[in-house]
């Protein structure tokens, strides 16, 4: 039956989740906003020059994508977790002193990037101020910090989990977050030798990415399915198995394709190589995996006629999370499989790396196989929170799903086009040295590619106003079926 | 499941989840012994009895570096060639040139370099790659830099651009005054030149060699 997952009533654990969801909202807005400030930086380098310059606005906007997503991941866990194993969470209480804290320390944190920026080279930089290093610029105090609420998180998983009913579902998180919790300490430390800097810097970035997220992913979306379409859980956890032997498998390894030019050792080009090719095969997985279960639930549901297994006769009781989780299996395959591999050769690679190819590939990537399903999830909890039988779309979840959608999108070909620039000039032609790296910049395709990327960004950040509004007024509109 | 099978068997997929996982971890974890080895940081020593190091030791300031295609590997290798005046010395201590590059390495994360340009590839796009910007031409005899910023050595010019880069606008897209004082230059100079000497498996490809392609020379 699906409706016992359908009330966050009563719930501390589902309560505490709309904090994080809601939370996770905010800074996804911050996101978009200092991701637009950026864009407006690459077609006028003049604006806000001195004042919020390229790099703080960078800083903002790929640290709050990775902070909206782990709140938003924290999140689908204390949703979930009463409906999978049938208790409350355990530490509720702690749960919400940690949620404070976290939240509390990133406001923190973006106020000093925001009006500190940076500091003199030495220690208390590190410390205080910014650890300089992309996507972990966390100073220290708050890394250690992070850490503290990573363990408290995993100890109310682990506690509930080993006090409830173990589902596949609540395993595979198990295992997932403290892997995801642990590798966080890679990052930890400095040293003078950029060359290990970066091996270890990437044991967080790509295994989380690559390996603890995705598989991450494939446990919320088995979740998603038995909620919104009644799938059967056993033949969606053999595939969540599946998947997690496809994605750890192939993505563990599919570190080597970070490890091609920094230094180490020749033998990661083949490693890289093979790996990372292999990794798209469980997003085509997931892919099939989704679309097949629908139409099998959705024939068995004909079938058998409403009763049963749809206690209203609609066979998807939440419109708008099954579009984007929908859109979770096509973004993932796309933005991270297509777009991944089509510059993970290092034979390729060598002249693409570092140009907006990869830029293009993030920000599809991050799209398609994280902010789909994460939004997916804030759905199912405006769902269950208002107690609503069938969540419908509206005019607002239309337009959020298409503008973001396409503004994303949009914004991977720009970049796609100016990443070809410049690997034709800046790197194939001009041999990669200052004055071709700004050739590359000067050219009429590159600049007309950004000019598109800011147009898409807007397009993504209109988008996002709708789904804010759509999400806030989803309690009280009454086309909703209670 | 009227029809049992190994292949729906959520047991099956689970051992083999398993498996997979910790043998991938285990593979992982080996080769990052290897590597770790490999790019450990060489020393004076090694420098001077010519031993080539991934990434060598801080004293390779005091030496000439240069970037060379190398028949043997097929592709372009870091060479270190003979002694050459970093700030006017070429006798750096292992500590003084470690301290340097101690300085340098911190202020390179204290003034978010990474959030603009790329360093070994990785960071940002919206400046330069930093990989070799040592060997760039730009800072050479030849190069626009040194008349600009009105110095005789290409460390001396980087050490005044880094200083006041909003005073040497090369781009209307331009470095902002990140506070960087003189003796953080210099270490930042330091950890610049050191860079340049890693081996990066040829990244990036043909770096400085097609000058003129572009005008047909």
């Amino acid at each position: 039956m699906a409706s016992k997952y359908l009330t966050g009533a009563g719930s501390e654990s589902k309560q505490l989740a709309t904090w994080y969801f809601t939370f996770a909202a905010i800074i996804f807005g911050a996101q978009l906003l200092f991701g637009l400030v950026a864009a407006i930086q690459y077609v006028m380098p003049g604006f806000l020059y001195g004042v919020l310059d390229f790099s703080i606005a960078r800083i903002i906007h790929i640290n709050a994508l990775v902070v909206w997503m782990v709140f938003a991941m924290f999140g689908s866990v204390y949703w979930l977790l009463p409906d999978e194993t049938g208790i409350e969470t355990v530490g509720i209480k702690i749960g919400k002193l940690l949620f404070w804290i976290f939240a509390a320390a990133i406001v923190v944190v973006v106020l000093v990037y925001l009006f500190i920026q940076v500091g003199p080279a030495d220690a208390t930089t590190i410390w205080f101020i910014t650890e300089g290093r992309e996507y972990i610029e966390a100073p220290r105090w708050a890394d250690w910090g992070i850490v503290v609420v990573a363990l408290g998180f995993v100890g109310n998983l682990f506690l509930t989990g080993m006090k409830g009913k173990q589902t596949g579902i609540v395993t595979v998180l198990m295992a997932d977050m403290i892997a995801f919790a642990g590798l966080y300490l890679a990052g930890m430390f400095f040293t003078d030798n950029i060359s290990v800097d970066q091996y270890w810097w990437w044991w967080v970035i790509h295994l989380w990415v690559e390996a603890t997220w995705e598989v991450f992913v494939g446990a919320i979306a088995a979740y998603a399915l038995i909620t919104m379409i009644g799938a059967h859980r056993k033949v969606v956890e053999m595939w969540l198995w599946i998947e997690v032997a496809m994605l750890f498998g192939s993505g563990i390894l599919g570190l080597g394709h970070h490890y091609f030019w920094i230094g180490t050792p020749e033998y990661w080009w083949e490693i890289g190589a093979l790996f990372s090719a292999l990794e798209p095969l469980p997003l085509v997985a997931m892919f099939i995996h989704v679309l097949y279960d629908w139409g099998k639930e959705t024939g068995i549901q004909i079938a058998e006629g409403s009763e049963g297994h749809s206690i209203t006769g609609h066979t998807v009781n939440n419109k708008p999370a099954f579009t984007w989780v929908v859109l979770n299996a096509f973004g993932n395959f796309l933005g991270a499989g297509i777009w991944g591999f089509f510059h993970t050769l290092p034979q390729v690679n060598l002249y693409t790396h570092g140009t907006q190819f990869t830029s293009a590939h993030g920000h599809l990537a991050f799209f398609g196989a994280y902010a789909t399903i994460l939004i997916g999830m804030m759905y199912i909890a405006v769902q269950g929170t208002n107690g609503i039988k069938v969540l419908k779309n509206t005019k607002a979840s239309i337009w959020a799903v298409s503008m973001i959608t396409s503004g994303v999108v949009g914004m991977g070909i720009a970049l796609t086009i100016a990443g070809y620039v410049q690997v034709l000039v800046s790197r194939a032609q001009m041999g990669a040295t200052w004055a071709a790296y700004f050739d590359g910049q000067s050219g009429m395709w590159f600049s007309q590619a950004m000019d598109w990327r800011l147009i898409m960004g807007t397009v993504t950040f209109l988008g996002f106003i709708f789904l804010a509004k759509d999400l806030l007024t989803t309690g009280k509109n009454p086309v909703h079926e209670r | 499941m009227a029809n049992k099978s190994v292949w729906s068997d959520n047991r099956f997929w689970q051992r083999t989840a398993t498996w997979v996982t910790g043998f991938a971890s285990i593979l992982l974890i080996w080769l990052t012994f290897d590597t770790s080895a490999q790019i450990a940081m060489g020393n004076d020593q090694d420098l001077q009895n010519k031993v080539t190091k991934r990434v060598p030791g801080p004293t390779v300031i005091n030496y000439k570096i240069t970037y060379e295609m190398s028949a043997k590997r097929g592709h372009e290798v870091p060479v270190i060639g003979e002694k050459e005046k970093f700030f006017g010395r070429d006798d750096y201590s292992e500590e003084e040139a470690g301290a340097l590059l101690h300085l340098g390495k911190l202020g390179s994360q204290a003034k978010n370099c990474m959030d603009c340009h790329t360093l070994l590839g990785n960071g940002a796009y919206y400046a330069p790659d930093l990989t070799k910007a040592w060997l760039d031409p730009a800072w050479g005899p030849d190069g626009a830099m040194q008349a600009l910023t009105g110095k005789s050595t290409k460390e001396e010019a980087m050490a005044e651009f880094l200083q006041h880069p909003d005073q040497y606008p090369t781009h209307a897209r331009m470095m902002p005054d990140l506070g960087i004082t003189a003796k953080e230059a210099k270490g930042l100079v330091a950890f610049l030149k050191h860079m340049s000497s890693i081996d990066t498996n040829g990244f990036p490809r043909n770096f400085g060699k097609i000058k003129g392609a572009v005008h047909g020379k």
